[in-house]
């Protein structure tokens, strides 16, 4: 009996692996902000080439890193870039390809107060400081003349959950304000001076839906589709942006000048007067020597592919797709990779 | 049974190797909880070595919880868990009780039986369902309706003071008993229907009445039964982890009043792992995980002891 049972499984586990090798499967894992895309570029490239099959699991941005690193996974995602320390502690030289940008809205719940809240960055930052605490703050009023703010408690919402969606936003407070700079800091996961932590984007959403004088912070793409207000928020060079696919495209279009031949850089509080300010790039990480030469090969041309006919999918699915400017300079990127 | 033995070992029965390889076939399966068991432990203090060498002690006692700075204390989410389960298991236990008893001592079976399986319905539904309806139904009636009310009335107690928010440690403490009920009520019931008909028939025939009959007949019967039960609810209210982690509003802090925010060891967890910033942060967190299997295992060990000390006390009472 045992014999027999041995013998199916030996012969099941052959059969797997006979399967398998009929196509080439490419493995990655990472961040979840851009799975919707990711699975929707996969599923078209595999009616383009039969040959190869893209398997990604969103495991978060910070698995992604890990997974690299270990060489589990043939390509990461990521939200973040990854610090030199990490980037050292790799085995091989790893490249960051952006793919598309996200951007964070900010969005409150104030009855009476339907869209288009002004808000000051150095005022965003307050709130979630908890230095301003009321509506109807001076600040706040100030910027918005003839919106009738109430005389109510700010409630503030924030993610409880480590996600690239407050790394983009809490750089951005980094950047606008320095107390928020010193005491609190950017990162994934920070520590709150003030609010309440709701998991996931439809976490936060769901409490500042339900919770009257809330205010937080969600993905562009979720506040879109969910209708959510969002506030009009003061950019850098001092123009008030709504948030919306083409200021976010426009924030990586300002930076083409600054940018670095590896990508790693923050794309918020640019100066451009179209730039939206919270804004961040999200990257695939690949290692630019392919052990598996054949893999290697695919994976090129799979990037090629999303850079032309991938970005045009982009925008319908509510991510801002690559100025011109940067998928010329990402071609070139690309190339290196053998 | 442990004098019942069979001489398959020596006997010379076509079968005897097959009961050998059996036994040793389930033997090792049962060892092999433990060996799992100790590779979990060994494997997750391992993990937890940088957190545990860097902070030490403070890491139980200090409240400070920074992934940016890198500083780690626990205490906050340590008392979340525990005052929540246990707030949990106070409004829980009453109420699942009654429930067993209704259905096994006063209804009609035919009610009973319908209601014991409305119960078991509620214990199937997944814990991120009643997240959901914890968000999004119960915690805007909380803050709109309930809490509003408790400040009014008894805002001048620690207890229930500050701002209305909805999500707090009480949405936590309410969902938490909402999904340990069923749980408690289907063992008690299954206690209390084992509870021998002789010992109702003989306090009824005492002149007992029905109330007298559950209290001196039934429950002290029963009472080790459900006091498991009601040990196994708390086991599952201090590792829930989506349910609360929905409602409960994730503030890492210590506060008396039921209406502000606070933070369970399994929520941060979850909350924090997928995308930790450093070595040390994930290993503090692994830490926390470690805490957690030594309160679920201090919580056992308390249940063991209440569990035999009330068997004790029972036995002398029957004899």
């Amino acid at each position: 009996m045992l014999r027999k049972i041995s013998a199916l499984l030996a012969a099941a586990v052959f059969m797997t692996a006979g399967v398998a090798s009929a196509e080439i499967l490419i493995n990655g894992a990472g961040a979840t902000f851009p799975y919707p895309l990711y699975s929707k570029w996969f599923s078209e490239y595999a009616k383009i080439d039969t040959s190869v099959k893209f398997n990604y699991q969103s495991i978060g941005s910070g698995g992604g890193i890990k997974q690299i690193t270990a060489q589990t996974v043939d390509f990461g995602a990521s939200d973040k870039f990854l610090s030199d320390e990490e980037l050292k502690a790799a085995p091989g030289k790893l490249l960051h390809i952006p793919t598309v940008m996200g951007a964070v809205v900010v969005t409150y719940n104030i009855p009476g107060v339907a869209k288009g809240l002004k808000l000051n960055s150095e005022d965003v930052a307050n709130i979630f400081l908890g230095k301003i605490t009321k509506w109807n703050d001076k600040r706040i009023v100030d910027d918005n003349p003839g919106v009738n703010l109430p005389d109510k408690a700010i409630i503030v919402v924030h993610r409880s959950d480590g996600s690239g969606t407050t790394s983009i936003f809490t750089d951005y407070l980094s950047g606008v304000n320095s107390d928020w700079a010193k005491k609190v800091g950017k990162g994934a996961s920070v520590k709150w001076p003030v609010g309440l932590g709701g998991k996931g984007n439809e976490g936060v959403a769901g409490q500042i839906k339900t919770t009257q004088y809330t205010i937080g912070y969600v993905e562009l793409a979720y506040a879109f589709e969910n209708k959510l207000p969002y506030a009009t928020l003061k950019n850098k060079a001092g123009s008030w942006v709504e948030p919306s696919i083409q200021t976010t495209s426009a924030a990586a279009a300002a930076a083409i000048k600054n940018m670095p031949a590896d990508y790693r850089i923050s794309l918020v509080n640019q100066p451009a007067k179209d730039a939206y300010p919270v804004v961040g790039f999200t990257w695939l990480l690949v290692y630019q020597d392919q052990k598996d030469k054949v893999k290697g090969k695919k994976m090129v041309e799979f990037l090629t592919w999303s850079l032309h006919k991938g970005q045009k999918m982009a925008a319908p699915m509510l991510y801002a797709p690559l100025p011109e400017s940067v998928v010329k300079m990402v071609e070139k990127t690309i190339k290196t990779i053998n | 049974m442990p004098h019942v033995t069979f001489k398959t070992d020596t006997e010379p029965f076509p079968g005897a190797a097959g009961d050998r390889r059996f036994k040793r076939l389930t033997g090792f399966f049962a060892l092999s909880i433990l060996i799992i068991l100790g590779i979990m432990i060994f494997q997750m203090t391992r993990e937890s070595l940088p957190s545990i060498t860097k902070f030490g002690f403070h890491f139980l006692t200090g409240s400070n919880w920074d992934a940016v700075q890198e500083d780690f204390a626990s205490l906050p989410y340590l008392y979340g868990s525990v005052v929540s389960a246990v707030l949990a298991i106070l409004l829980a236990t009453p109420l699942s009780v009654a429930t067993a008893l209704f259905i096994t001592e006063i209804a009609h079976h035919k009610v009973g039986s319908m209601v014991a399986s409305l119960v078991e319905l509620l214990a199937a539904i997944p814990s991120v369902i009643y997240g959901l309806w914890g968000v999004l139904v119960m915690a805007p009636w909380l803050q709109r309706t309930v809490q509003p009310w408790l400040i009014d009335h008894f805002g001048f107690l620690p207890f229930f003071s500050g701002a209305p928010y909805g999500v707090s440690m009480m949405a936590g403490v309410l969902i938490l008993a909402v999904m340990i009920i069923p749980i408690i009520t289907a063992i008690s019931r299954e206690v209390l229907l084992a509870v021998p008909q002789s010992q109702r028939e003989a306090a009824i025939a005492l002149g007992a009445t029905r109330w007298e009959m559950i209290r001196i007949a039934v429950l002290p019967y029963g009472r080790s039964g459900i006091l498991g039960a009601v040990i196994l609810g708390l086991g599952r209210a201090i590792g829930e982890t989506m349910a609360v982690t929905m409602v409960i509003g994730n503030a890492p802090q210590i506060s008396l009043s039921l209406l502000s925010p606070a933070y369970t060891m399994p929520s941060v967890i979850a909350n924090e792992f997928a995308e930790t910033t450093s070595k040390l942060h994930s290993s503090a967190l692994m830490e926390i995980g470690l805490i957690l299997l030594v309160v679920t295992l201090i919580v056992n060990v308390i249940a063991r002891f209440l569990v035999w000390s009330v068997t004790k006390g029972q036995t002398k009472e029957v004899v």
